[in-house]
Parts: C-alpha cells; sequence; structure tokens
C-alpha cells in the first residue's frame, strides 16, 4: 500500500478517535459541573481541559475569561481551534476524502455524512437542544464510522491502519483523560454523596459505568476505576487493551525498518501488562500517565517514520 | 437571426422520432409525482456518494454537485455505426499526427501545415523529438467533443468541436448516470436494448497494460492525480479504484536510475504506466514548471528512456490545440488516404488578417474561444451577449488576435430536459471517450453534457451544466 494512503488512513482513523474522547472528556466536565461547587473551582475544570491539550495561549487570544459557555464554544464548534471537535471531524473526512478509492463505500458516506451534518450546525443550537444530547451524537457517529469500517472493509493493510491509529489516538486520549479528572478528584477530596456522582460522571464518560459494576461489584474507589481504566486486558478503552492491540497490529504490518518500532510498543505493553495499580499509586499516576503519554507520542513518530513517511 | 434548433426527440413536425417511440410512452404512462420523487431520490444519493467537482474561483474546497437530468440521450444504432467509425479514424490520424512531428515531420515537409504553426506552438514540446513511445501511440485516452448542428428541417448533423487529448474528463459521470439510471428506472432497462458502458474501466486497463514498456510482462499501471483539490479528484479515485490501480499523487513517486518507484509501506515498488490527469507543465520541475509541487522530479528522464509510459505521452496538446484543429481534415487525407467522416466546425483564424477582419465585423452573430482555454472559460458567445460583453472582448481581440479563433454559432440541438417549470427543450453535446493502444476502441455512447439556462450554449459544467445518461440502442 501507498505509505501516502497509510498516512491518511491512520489519521483519518486518529482525527475520529480523537473526536470522540473530546466528547467524553467535555461530556465529564459537563456532569460534573452540574454537581454543586464554587464558581472557582468549576472554572478550574474547565480550564484544566485548556491545559490538558496545551491551548491555553491560542484560547486567551479569541477569549477573556475561562468559564463553561466559553470553553465548550471553543472545544465544540471554534473552526479556528484546530483541536475542537468541529476540527477533528473536518480533519477525519479530509484525509478520508483524499482516500475515498481505498474505503468501502458506506465508511466514505459514514464520515463524509458526519462532516456534513456538524459543517451545518450554530453553537447556539447545539446549546439549546442540549449539548449532552451533542456529545451522544458524537460519540455515536464514531461509533457508526468504526462499526461501518469494520464491518465492510477487506481485513488487509488499510484496515491495519485504520486500527493502528483508532488504538494509538484512545491510548493517549484515556491516559490523557484519567490523568485530568484523577487530579481533579483527588484535590477536591470531598468524600461521600458529590465523590459518588463525580467518579460516576468518569465512568460514564469511558462508557465504563456499568462495567466497573459489573468486574467489582463494590462501591467506586479511586484506585479501582484507575486499575479498570489501565490495567484490566478486557476494559476496550484500557491502555492495556490498546497496547496489546497496538502490539498485534505491528506484526501484521512490520516491514524492513520497523523493528524498534515494534521493539517499544513491546516493551510498552509489558510494562503495562506486568503493573500493579498499588505500586503505580505509590509511585504517583501522574508521573506514571505522563511517561505513557510520551512513550505513545513516541511510537506515533517511529510509525510515520517506519510506514507513514518512509526517506528513500 | 431565429434560429429552429434540431431536436433529440421530436421531428420538425411534432412527431416523437422512433428511436424516442419507447421513452415517449413510458414517461406518457409514469405519474409526475413518481418522476419527481426519483429525481430527489437522485439528488440525496449523489450527495451521499459525493460525486461532486470543485469550481474554479469560488470558495477555496467549495464542492458542488453535477445537475443529473433524468431524460436520457438517445441515439440509434446506426448513427452510433457512423460516428464510431468517424471517431476511430479521426483518432487513428491525430496519433498518426503526433508521432509523424515528433519524428520526421513529413506533414510540415509537404506543406499540409504552416511549419511555425506547429513548431511555435506553446503546446510542442522539443524534449519528445526523436523519442520512441510504446506502440507508437500518443493518444491512449481521447474525449472528442460532438455536437449536432442544423436546424429542423434537415436532419442534424454531427460536429467535432474539440479533439481533447491531454487529460479528459468527464467518463466517471456516464458511468454514475448509467447506474443511477438503473437503479432509478429499471422497467426502462428492460423496455429497450441499451448498450452497456460500466465496462469502461476493465477496457481502459486493458488499454493501459498493452502500452507498458518493452520487456514489461505484468505492468503496474498507476493513476496520477494532481490531488483531492483537483475539479476532477472524484473521477481519479473512481477510475482508480474501479481498475483497482494505485491512485497516486506526485509525492508518492520518485525516481531511480531512470526507474520509477512509488513509496509503499513495505518498501519502493516499481511503476510501469502511468496514467496521469497532471498537466504536461507540472509533470516534471526539473524539466517543466520549476515550482511544480504536484510532479514527480526526473520523470521526464525515465521515459525518455523508455522506462515507463505515460498516458497520453507529453506533448499531445499540439494535436489538440484550437489553431491546430482546422488542420485534422487534412491529416486524414494525408496520414489515411481517406475523406474525413466527420465534420469540423469552419474556424477563422484570427492571426490571418482578412479572418480577423471578418471576425471583427461579425462578432454578434460568432463564438469565439481562446486558443489555449478550456472548460468554457475566456469565450464570447455573440449570440446571447450583450452590446458592453462584445465591445470588451473585441479589445481583448485586438489585442492579442493570434490568441482566438472563431467559429460560426452552431445551432446545437435539443434535448427534452426537467427544469422547475416542467418538461422543456435544453442544448446537449456529446463526448464519448476513445482508447488507443493495440486497437482503437470505445463504448458506445459517451458523456452528454446539458446547457440547464435556457438558450444557453456552454454545456461545461463549470458553467452551470448538467449531464444525462446516454443510451445507444443496439438493433
Amino acid at each position: 500500500m501507498l505509505s501516502r494512503t497509510a498516512d491518511h488512513l491512520y489519521w483519518m482513523s486518529r482525527y475520529t478517535e480523537r473526536a470522540e474522547n473530546l466528547a467524553r472528556l467535555l461530556d465529564v466536565t459537563y456532569q460534573m459541573s452540574l454537581v454543586p461547587k464554587s464558581v472557582a473551582a468549576e472554572n478550574q475544570n474547565w480550564g484544566a481541559i485548556l491545559a490538558l491539550n496545551s491551548l491555553e495561549s491560542r484560547f486567551a487570544e479569541a477569549y477573556d475569561t475561562v468559564n463553561a459557555d466559553n470553553v465548550l464554544r471553543f472545544m465544540v464548534m471554534d473552526p479556528n481551534n484546530i483541536s475542537s471537535i468541529y476540527s477533528c471531524l473536518r480533519a477525519a473526512r479530509e484525509n478520508a476524502h483524499a482516500v475515498r478509492g481505498t474505503l468501502t463505500s458506506e465508511t466514505w458516506e459514514s464520515c463524509n455524512m458526519t462532516w456534513l451534518e456538524i459543517r451545518d450546525q450554530k453553537f447556539e443550537q447545539i446549546l439549546s437542544s442540549g449539548i449532552g444530547q451533542f456529545f451522544e451524537w458524537v460519540k455515536l457517529r464514531s461509533a457508526v464510522i468504526r462499526g461501518v469500517t469494520f464491518g465492510t472493509m477487506l481485513q488487509d493493510e488499510a484496515q491495519h491502519f485504520i486500527r493502528l491509529g483508532g488504538l494509538i489516538e484512545r491510548a493517549d486520549n484515556t491516559a490523557r483523560i484519567l490523568d485530568v479528572k484523577y487530579h481533579v478528584l483527588r484535590t477536591n477530596g470531598d468524600e461521600g454523596a458529590t465523590d459518588f456522582y463525580q467518579w460516576g460522571a468518569l465512568l460514564r464518560s469511558l462508557s465504563a459505568f456499568e462495567v466497573y459494576r459489573k468486574v467489582y461489584r463494590d462501591v467506586i474507589t479511586p484506585a479501582r476505576v484507575a486499575e479498570l481504566l489501565m490495567l484490566r486486558l478486557d476494559m476496550p478503552r484500557s491502555l492495556h487493551a490498546c497496547t496489546r492491540g497496538i502490539v498485534r497490529v505491528l506484526e501484521s504490518i512490520k516491514n524492513g525498518q520497523s523493528a524498534e518500532t515494534e521493539r517499544l510498543a513491546g516493551i510498552l505493553h509489558a510494562h503495562i501488562h506486568y503493573a500493579r495499580i498499588d505500586d503505580i499509586l505509590a509511585r504517583g499516576l501522574h508521573e506514571y500517565l505522563t511517561d505513557f503519554m510520551d512513550r505513545i507520542y513516541e511510537l506515533g513518530e517511529g510509525i510515520s517514520h517506519d510506514f507513514l513517511m518512509p526517506a528513500t | 437571426m431565429k434560429t429552429t434548433f434540431f431536436n433529440e426527440m421530436y421531428e420538425a413536425g411534432g412527431a416523437v422520432r422512433p428511436h424516442y417511440q419507447a421513452y415517449a410512452e413510458w414517461l406518457t404512462a409514469t405519474p409526475a409525482e413518481r418522476i419527481e420523487r426519483k429525481r430527489a431520490e437522485a439528488d440525496i444519493a449523489f450527495h451521499r456518494v459525493g460525486i461532486t467537482f470543485a469550481v474554479y474561483g469560488e470558495e477555496s474546497g467549495k464542492e458542488r454537485l453535477i445537475p443529473f437530468d433524468i431524460v436520457p440521450r438517445i441515439i440509434p444504432a446506426n448513427e452510433w455505426q457512423t460516428l464510431h467509425g468517424g471517431l476511430r479514424q479521426r483518432i487513428k490520424a491525430l496519433n498518426a499526427f503526433l508521432h509523424d512531428i515528433y519524428h520526421d515531420q513529413h506533414i510540415l515537409d509537404a506543406g499540409h501545415i504552416p511549419r511555425e504553426q506547429v513548431l511555435n506552438n506553446a503546446q510542442f514540446r522539443p524534449e519528445m523529438m526523436g523519442i520512441d513511445v510504446a506502440a507508437g501511440i500518443y493518444a491512449h485516452i481521447a474525449g472528442v467533443d460532438l455536437v449536432r448542428a442544423g436546424s429542423d428541417g434537415k436532419d442534424g448533423e454531427f460536429y467535432v468541436l474539440e479533439d481533447n487529448l491531454r487529460v479528459p474528463s468527464g467518463v466517471s459521470y456516464m458511468i454514475e448516470d448509467r447506474k443511477m439510471m438503473m437503479r432509478l428506472f429499471p422497467e426502462l432497462f428492460s423496455r429497450h436494448k441499451i448498450a452497456p458502458v460500466q465496462h469502461y474501466p476493465d477496457m481502459l486497463l486493458e488499454n493501459l497494460r498493452t502500452v507498458a514498456p518493452l520487456g514489461v510482462s505484468d505492468p503496474t499501471v498507476v493513476l496520477l492525480t494532481p490531488g483531492a483539490y483537483n475539479s476532477a479528484y472524484f473521477e481519479h479515485t473512481f477510475l482508480a479504484q474501479q481498475m483497482g490501480v494505485e491512485l497516486v499523487e506526485g509525492r508518492d513517486l520518485f525516481v531511480d536510475d531512470d526507474t520509477v518507484f512509488m513509496r509503499t509501506t513495505r518498501g519502493p515498488q516499481r511503476v510501469d504506466v502511468i496514467y496521469r490527469r497532471l498537466d504536461d507543465d507540472f509533470l516534471d520541475p526539473l524539466a517543466f514548471r520549476k515550482d511544480s509541487m504536484l510532479g514527480v522530479p526526473g520523470l521526464l528522464s525515465a521515459y525518455r528512456a523508455g522506462r515507463v509510459t505515460l498516458a497520453n505521452a507529453i506533448g499531445t496538446g499540439v494535436a489538440d490545440d484550437k489553431s491546430i484543429y482546422p488542420y485534422v481534415p487534412e491529416m486524414i487525407r494525408f496520414y489515411l488516404g481517406e475523406e474525413p467522416l466527420l465534420n469540423n466546425v469552419p474556424t477563422y483564424m484570427l492571426r490571418k488578417p482578412d479572418d480577423l477582419k471578418y471576425v471583427l465585423e461579425h462578432l454578434p452573430e460568432l463564438v469565439v474561444k481562446e486558443v489555449h482555454g478550456a472548460g468554457g472559460y475566456g469565450m464570447l458567445v455573440g449570440p446571447a451577449s450583450t452590446r458592453e460583453q462584445i465591445e470588451n472582448f473585441r479589445l481583448r481581440i485586438i489585442a492579442a488576435p493570434e490568441k482566438y479563433i472563431a467559429q460560426p454559432t452552431l445551432a446545437l440541438s435539443n434535448c427534452p430536459t426537467f427544469v422547475e417549470s416542467g418538461i422543456a427543450p435544453r442544448h446537449v453535446d456529446l463526448r464519448p471517450f476513445v482508447l488507443s493502444g493495440k486497437n482503437i476502441d470505445m463504448v458506445p455512447g459517451g458523456l452528454t453534457r446539458v446547457a440547464l439556462r435556457e438558450g444557453s450554449l456552454v454545456v461545461n459544467s463549470s458553467q452551470g451544466g448538467g449531464t444525462k445518461d446516454t443510451w445507444v440502442l443496439e438493433d
């Protein structure tokens, strides 16, 4: 397969996944904001989202205050913010457009429809019909694209690169969401009912609430939430599941120069595979997740170098 | 000057022509609501599939749908036979001409075409002199524009308007229109014997494989596109997918030791035949436009070494240039010793003082075109223009007469077409796609374009034209 084609497929998948996870992150922040607390604390939560994506300065160029309305506007529909859901879906569609001949018509059409639908929306409209409903729509569209892709496309190289893009992005995003929310929840620190709702919202945003109940059959504790989202292999959005997927895909696409990238992926996977949540928490979750995100970034660079933009 | 036009469906007296009989009966019997519903269905389907084209000069990246009309353009078998023969003859002669002017230039020596007309033509590529291309074919894919002129009284005769030997487009609409008609109105296809067109990509691939460089038994064919922002990008992806070949951009290819390779996830892979949808100027920044980001450095060198086939060849533009067009009948006589089967439109060449004088005196009656223009840009349709437009154009002509040719305004035939007020006659043309390799062949019919604005004679999609399914009936 052409390297450029693989590149477009990989990024189509990354941007779709990124839009979905951004919707998840904004959704949980929004849900948490419904639980009464001080205005300052709430705005801090919204600010954390900007910090997470290193967007503070760009945000400050266009908006004067950090609050729910502005951050949502910026992260959902602002075409000038390349990290907004709007921009991600546009980028996903542009990548798909560049390789539409490689996609099944169903995959292309679902990607194109998603873009056409969001393109015609206004932020005010989204707010008035309920922002939660909008986040549901984003997640649903992502699920549709994923379902149609894996349900219709030949299981060949093209599919491997689509899968790889999704896994890399998801690993990074799950780590990010957990990092920012775990930190906020731990420092807010009030026990009891509030806490339950907050952790519940985090789990729900990662479609993990029912899963948690099923796995632990017990009250929600921060350590278990971290364990579920990081170490459980059977939890599809966990770091473990993602890294194992990455190792497997790399095995099927490996070429003459990808040995080092495979090695990096293998180490990262082993790291998570044999980790214990108590050790991670004792050493510091934030440090662990930061390191994980760095390694995922490195892995992405390796994949680009070996497969997507090879030197001649 | 009031003209009555030849109508594809109706005779002068209003009777339905025999080859439209079955369709007319169906149309009468089909409720208007059903047709309206089907039209809406077609619209949604085209949008969803994304069969769109980009329009130059509008907001960048903006895409429009090419309007599709559900009344087919029907061509009876015997008429197609004539066209088929005429097209083969014409393309054969044009390929012979290209081979000749890039080798011995017999036709120039014989004095049939003024030497400077060819050698000073911007489309003439000296780099091609003496190069032997595979199978001696230059124009592997030609999109010949035909119009039917003449008024009601006489039988409308077909004229060749342009030969389009560079990178003609539109064949994907021919195929998609057929697919749409079969989906919307399957019953029509059981009532008529309509020659199929959907095998065009197969024919194209086979044709491209036969012109691979010598010694390559299982050639790798690719389609080279300028990229996603090109107006015909949909077609490029469509054809690549239908043929099962890679759709490449310049940056996907590189030349090493006069051999062309593409960059793949498994390492470099050799490329033998490039169906390029990129103009000559952009093909190789080392040889042509240095600022081209779309081409492949070293491609010309690999091509000249005979290590890769380009389809179409470099330098075909000199044969479809509007200043060379008037000489095509002469080429047919010279190379084939035959009389042309298809008509040329009488053409005034404004570099000639007599022609210039005549044209300036008759601007309101004539169509004036830029010699190197295409796509309906930069032309004047005298009868459809205001006095002011004509006077503005007059100044442009006087400033550089050699840049223009003029032709009588052809009374383009009409075909019934759905418009807001119902069914009304609109002007149409026809672009068959002629493939040349070991043989010359084509699928029956081609793309019918229709000028949707009332009275308009410009059918280009960039100027508000639409398309129709084109049926060649089998006996």
